[in-house]
């Protein structure tokens, strides 16, 4: 405001060639305009032409903090991937979906408790790990930004679960029934939902874009054939969810090993059924899983692995080697289920970075990259919350046991 | 020189000190918001402590200014230019003294848990609530652009006083 007032006022001292040169005419106007000077700019011995190359001077300064301040915000870089971006990508493969999270969008809240057996206790000070229960809140998915989709055997399953622990600590891991992570970085995951997104023309992905994606990324072609080749079960109750990412668990005395973990069904494994969805059941996972946990409580081990010191804690993609110590750090017990529709895991950002003292995240660039595109998910369902249709999987389903 | 046209030493550290944090505080918000880096996990641990930091420098600056009342502008500044230098300070206060409130109360407001360092926590101050959180979300985003545009403001204006007024306002805190 003021500088620009400043700049009116000396383009107006342009006119002036110098003091004191004024012609007969001009006299009155020139002493008005000096004294318009003295007045915006003060009766500082500075000449006019010292005055506009200060304005400039001070205008650049200020330009050059504004630019610092662009550039960092990712405006003067359109190739630089941002949280704005990872959500157009988002947009551009799923559609746009108000209120929902933009990945696994599909999915019902459960609840139950953690009740640990003590094992883990001498690898972190994690309060989780002392004998003892705690409260959990958690969440079964699919893995996609379509909260409407069909379930099929195939599709990724995920289970998304926060340990309320005492003074106000928590922990938060979403965890995927694959063996490992299709991508090991930000920009792999980026380029990956552009290619899978569907081509305007046709409507469906482009099997081109995929093909150079996979050529360009050989780490997801490798890890895409120990995906293909897992047992996919019959359901979310037997189905076994992994960390996939590295994490560092630290003992009483600060010292940290690399970890990532499981949660093993006690329920026994059954292999899915070729057969499609029962009676065409577009709910069918969720019905299951929400009929067994009304019939039973269901059971998972949290196994974890203690990595060795080759072993990548920063390659989402690699899996360890067999043989690797393993601790069963206890049992989680889910006993309710309820829809996102006024569910308890609902307004819930099951970020991975939300650490208790004891975990503390790896060396993984995806830790970072899943912690920021969650909170700009969570954040635009936070504006969208008002517009939201009801979940796929709804209270009433839940009510009537998971038949739709 | 007389004390009246300098301010005490005490409010010039207060002053530079918060100058150097809210500057890296904006540059550090704006780029944590943009990123999905692996620099973004350490952005955000710097981010809460360092917002609390201005808080509570912010409380003691406050205090400090009735103590220690800032010297009178020059007679010879227009009333325009004086009102302008007000309006900002005014805006600048408020900014350091809410920026950090609205950030706690939107992290209590979303249920994160409130990390300043290794187990310290800070309380929830807001109930957990979507509509809040966004609401409150966004109002961090929106202030976060007028602390910037008033800080650069005041930079400009701050250099207006040295470089051409040259009415001792700058060196009134730069000396």
């Amino acid at each position: 405001m003021m500088t620009r007032r400043c700049l009116l006022s000396t383009a107006g001292l342009g006119g002036l060639a110098s003091r004191g040169s004024s012609t007969r005419d001009g006299n009155e106007a020139g002493l008005n305009m000096l004294n318009m000077k003295s007045f915006w700019l003060g009766a500082g011995p500075v000449s006019n032409a010292a005055v506009i190359v200060r304005l400039g001077a001070i205008g650049a300064a200020m330009l050059s903090v504004a630019g610092a301040f662009a550039y960092v915000g990712g405006w003067l870089s359109p190739a630089r991937l941002t949280q704005d971006r990872m959500m157009a990508a988002f947009r551009d493969a799923n559609g746009t979906h108000a209120g929902f999270r933009r990945n696994h969008a599909k999915g019902v809240c459960v609840s139950g408790w953690f009740e640990s057996s003590g094992q883990a206790a001498a690898l972190s000070k994690a309060a989780v790990f002392r004998p003892g229960r705690v409260p959990v809140v958690g969440r079964f998915a699919l893995a996609g930004g379509m909260p409407f989709q069909t379930d099929a055997p195939a599709k990724v399953r995920s289970m998304a679960l926060r340990f309320v622990l005492p003074g106000g600590k928590e922990w938060r891991t979403g965890m995927n029934n694959i063996p490992v992570f299709p991508v090991n970085s930000a920009r792999g995951f980026y380029d990956q939902l552009l290619a899978s997104s569907p081509d305007p023309a046709t409507g469906k992905p482009d099997p081109a874009r995929m093909k150079a994606f996979l050529a360009a990324h050989p780490e997801t072609a490798r890890a895409l054939a120990l995906i293909k080749k897992r047992q996919v079960t019959s359901g979310f109750a037997n189905s076994t969810f992994n960390s996939l990412n590295a994490f560092r668990f630290v003992d009483a005395a600060g010292v940290s090993v690399p970890v990532r973990w499981s949660m093993v069904p006690v329920q026994p494994v059954a292999a899915a059924s070729a057969e499609p969805s029962a009676a065409g059941d577009k709910n069918y996972l969720f019905d299951d899983l929400i009929a067994q946990i009304a019939q039973h409580p269901q059971q998972w081990r949290l196994i974890v692995t203690i990595g060795q010191a080759d072993d990548p804690t920063n390659d989402a993609t690699l899996p360890w080697p067999a043989g690797r110590r393993q601790v069963d750090a206890g049992t989680l017990t889910i006993d309710h289920a309820s829809s996102e529709d006024g569910g308890p895991c609902t307004d819930v950002n099951y970020d991975p970075l939300v650490l208790p003292p004891g975990i503390e995240p790896s060396d993984d660039p995806l830790l970072s990259a899943r912690s920021a595109a969650y909170r700009r998910s969570f954040k635009l369902r936070a504006e969208e919350d008002h517009e939201k249709p009801p979940s796929a999987v709804t209270a009433q389903e839940v009510q009537a046991g998971g038949k739709s | 020189m007389t004390t009246k046209t300098r301010f005490p030493a005490v409010s010039r550290i207060l002053h530079w000190t918060m100058a150097a944090m809210i500057v890296a505080m904006l540059f550090i918000g704006v780029g944590m918001a943009a990123s999905v880096s692996s620099r973004y996990e350490l952005l955000v641990a710097i981010h809460r402590p360092l917002g609390i930091a201005i808080f509570v420098l912010c409380l003691i600056r406050i205090v400090n200014r009735f103590i220690n009342p800032p010297p009178e502008l020059p007679d010879t500044l227009p009333s325009l230019q004086r009102i302008a230098a007000k309006a900002s300070h005014f805006t600048l206060y408020a900014l350091m003294f809410i920026m950090p409130l609205v950030g706690w109360g939107m992290l209590s407001a979303a249920s994160y848990p409130i990390v300043l360092y290794g187990p310290l926590r800070l309380p929830p101050i807001l109930p957990h609530d979507l509509t809040l959180y966004a609401w409150l979300r966004d109002l961090h985003t929106g202030l976060a652009y007028l602390f910037f545009a008033t800080i650069l403001a005041h930079f400009g204006a701050a250099l207006f006083h040295g470089l051409i007024r040259r009415d001792g306002v700058l060196k009134s805190m730069a000396s």
